[in-house]
């Protein structure tokens, strides 16, 4: 059994600290070798990548790098300049999480024997997760949430005890305009 | 019409006007090489490939055309890799093509193959891996214009041998699809606007012009500038000759060694006009205290330049070529007095001028000598090209340059090794121009087989070994700042025989050991048309560069020579 004290961080990255963290969203051409390129400009130029999630988008041309950046080493300016650089990248926009709707998928194995398991249970359903593998002592439990409330879960979780954890890094997409409201005299309200 | 992959790739090469080719043949790229024969492209075959990239560079430098190399995979690649991150550090349009092992064996660990596009990926501007003999146009034509573009740079293409053995339909792109790759040409009109209003208000304003403004060709305009507002101009390494050195507003170069005015004109300045420049560290020294009093313009072709050293209160991204002419209409007509401030400079140019001690007689010869007897001798479209460490800043400070484009060095990466070839490719760029190489006796060791393919193509170039028996500059901190301790810097000036080994490769060799012989060897080099020159000046080991701006400390800590410390 493992708890979250044991967890070995990835390359010493440390949780976002607020205000220093930024979400970028990146539309990069969807070649070979895209990736390593941002990836080497990051190590190359000393900046830290917190989460990264890559996939292709609706236009097989494209794949969309949603990334959070830590600005300590460098100003979020000279990051996305430097990107800019980047012949295959072909824009970047912040995304403003109080603008976005941020999503971040989470598998975890967590130990559930005796009555842990119908707390585990119940976490599940107050949290719309999902039991995805079942074993004897331990259940392997999958959550899609937005990152603040997938912090909770862990948390939770590993008051159970956490044998694995594996999170997807955030995804988002800005916020969609919402119709204007209007009241009875035809004022906006 | 088909034509093979290799086929495809010399013509593509031969559509981008490549005359000069500068490459080592291997296995990988033997297939290229056979339609090679069959081109009019000049193929100069260099023993070393790291001599092919400087030699590109040289080209590129000397004639404002992308510098064109070719090699072989494997190690091949990793030997032309210190030249491309050279011309990386220094924006210089160079296309570098290298073999590779087919597709089908990519990834296996086969014979002289590496992972060049991944070794080369944060020293070239963009890079290519061919995977089909379709996409060669296309490629050849994205990375010439990827390297002659917005700020200019390497780029390489990897050529898979089995790629070159394939037929493809022949075709020219009509357009390049890189919507990722739109370089600012035009500056913001407000910010020009806004330019021209602070230049207008400035008391003490410089003119800071680096490569860029070479890169770009607004010699033309600098001047304008300089002269329309009667604002003194620093030339960086990167630089020097942008305006000439004899002009009243020139102040010659700022930085680690530049000269005392220079320096204390940036430093006291409050306003820095900055023109494609970085604000290098060898420039600023420590950053917090360069220029404290300065607010800055900076034009720059480069966005992420503008900003990432000092912050910029005027920041204007664009090619100085459109932007320079736009700030220049939007000059007042009658430009600000700044008289007191011009005599403030030129009080520090009559008390401080760059000089060193003269040799006494019977002395060894001193290295700034040569320097200057070299600039005498020397006509208007003379190149000079240079390694890296004390020779180089002797040659930025004691030659006298009077064009852009006279004066080829490694600046940003300092690359030892860097002038022999170099100087190569200038001469093959500009066969018109009398090409010398001032150059280090550690420096010259590096690359002297060069002097080989010299010889054989018939490119007559000069080269003075400012030979002091030492790594130099390594020796000059020993001396400064680890207490004399001398620390494997001492080479001999005897071993090699230089004069012996030149001859051996086919040159002329000289030795010079007396201040007399100095003026009659250089003409008799100059003299020389059909083969390379050198001339081992047997110089003072304990000159050292000077002025000096310790590492780490700002730029009002300038040391001045020995001889000048007395009257600050």
């Amino acid at each position: 059994m493992t708890d979250r004290a044991n967890l070995v961080p990835i390359g010493g990255i440390r949780t976002p600290v607020e205000g220093r963290h930024h979400l970028l969203s990146v539309l990069v051409e969807n070649r070979a070798g895209v990736l390593a390129r941002v990836a080497l400009l990051f190590s190359r130029r000393g900046y830290n990548i917190y989460s990264l999630a890559v996939a292709p988008t609706d236009d097989e041309r494209f794949s969309r790098l949603t990334m959070v950046v830590d600005v300590e080493t460098a100003t979020l300016e000279q990051i996305t300049k430097q990107l800019h650089k980047l012949i295959n990248v072909i824009k970047i926009s912040e995304v403003d999480p109080n603008q976005a709707v941020e999503y971040e998928c989470m598998l975890a194995t967590v130990t559930a024997e005796g009555h842990n398991r119908a707390k585990v249970m119940e976490l599940v359903e107050l949290y719309d997760g999902e039991i995805v593998d079942v074993g004897v002592d331990l259940l392997t439990l999958m959550f899609a949430l937005p990152p603040g409330r997938l912090d909770d879960v862990e948390a939770f979780l590993a008051e159970f005890g956490l044998v694995e954890l594996q999170r997807t890094g955030r995804i988002a997409l800005g916020k969609l305009p919402k119709p204007v409201r209007r009241t009875k005299r035809g004022k906006v309200s | 019409m088909k034509l093979t992959g290799a086929q495809a790739l010399i013509k593509s090469l031969e559509m981008q006007g490549v005359e000069t080719i500068f490459g080592l043949p291997g296995g990988a790229i033997l297939p290229v090489y056979d339609p090679l024969l069959d081109s009019p492209i000049r193929h100069i075959l260099v023993r070393h490939e790291q001599g092919a990239g400087h030699a590109a560079e040289g080209y590129a430098q000397a004639t404002g055309r992308p510098g064109v190399a070719m090699v072989t995979s494997g190690p091949a690649a990793t030997n032309i890799v210190t030249a491309i991150a050279d011309a990386y550090v220094d924006s210089i349009p160079i296309v570098v093509i290298t073999g590779q092992v087919a597709t089908s064996a990519i990834g296996s660990d086969a014979f002289q193959e590496t992972d060049t596009t991944g070794i080369t990926m944060s020293i070239t501007k963009h890079n290519w891996l061919v995977t089909s003999a379709s996409e060669i146009p296309r490629v050849v034509a994205e990375a010439f214009h990827v390297a002659t573009t917005g700020r200019p740079g390497p780029v390489l293409i990897d050529f898979p041998k089995d790629v070159a053995n394939q037929t493809m339909e022949w075709y020219w792109p009509k357009r390049l699809d890189l919507p990722g790759y739109q370089p600012t040409t035009k500056g913001h009109p407000k910010m020009i606007e806004q330019a021209a209003a602070i230049i207008a208000g400035a008391e003490r304003p410089v003119i800071y012009a680096g490569g860029g403004a070479m890169r770009a060709g607004v010699g033309g305009e600098v001047l304008e500038l300089a002269e329309r507002t009667g604002i003194p101009v620093v030339t960086t390494l990167m630089a020097r000759g942008i305006i000439p050195d004899s002009h009243p507003l020139a102040l010659g170069m700022p930085g680690m060694h530049g000269s005392y005015t220079a320096v204390t004109a940036v430093q006291r300045a409050d306003l820095l006009i900055t023109l494609g420049a970085r604000f290098d560290d060898r420039v600023t020294g420590k950053v917090d205290g360069f220029a404290p009093m300065a607010k800055v313009i900076h034009i720059d072709v480069d966005p992420a330049e503008v900003g990432k050293v000092r912050r910029a209160d005027i920041p204007i991204v664009g090619d100085l070529r459109s932007v320079l002419p736009e700030l220049i209409r939007r000059l007042p007509t009658t430009p600000r007095d700044i008289a007191p401030w011009i005599e403030e400079i030129r009080g520090w140019q009559q008390r401080y001028p760059l000089s060193y001690k003269a040799s006494e007689s019977g002395r060894p010869i001193k290295p700034q000598y040569v320097v200057e007897r070299i600039s005498a001798a020397a006509d208007a479209e003379t190149i000079l090209v240079s390694g890296v460490g004390q020779h180089q800043m002797w040659a930025s400070q004691y030659f006298k340059f009077e064009r852009p484009n006279g004066w080829i060095n490694s600046g940003g990466l300092g690359t030892m090794g860097f002038a022999v070839p170099a100087a190569i490719g200038a001469k093959v760029g500009r066969p018109g121009s009398t090409v010398w190489a001032v150059d280090g006796d550690g420096c010259f060791q590096m690359t002297a087989q060069e002097l080989v393919t010299a010889s054989a193509e018939g490119i007559p170039i000069k080269v003075a070994i400012l030979n002091n028996g030492y790594l130099g500059m390594v020796r000059q901190w020993q001396e400064m700042f680890y207490d004399e301790r001398y620390s494997e810097v001492y080479l001999s000036p005897d071993l090699p025989d230089y004069v012996k080994w030149v001859e051996a490769m086919g040159g002329v060799g000289f030795r010079v050991e007396e201040e007399s012989e100095v003026d009659p060897v250089i003409e008799k080099a100059n003299q020389i048309f059909d083969r390379p020159v050198v001339i081992d000046f047997r110089v003072d080991t304990f000159e050292k560069v000077y002025p000096m701006v310790p590492a780490g400390s700002t730029n009002d800590e300038i040391v001045l020579p020995p001889h000048q410390q007395g009257e600050r």
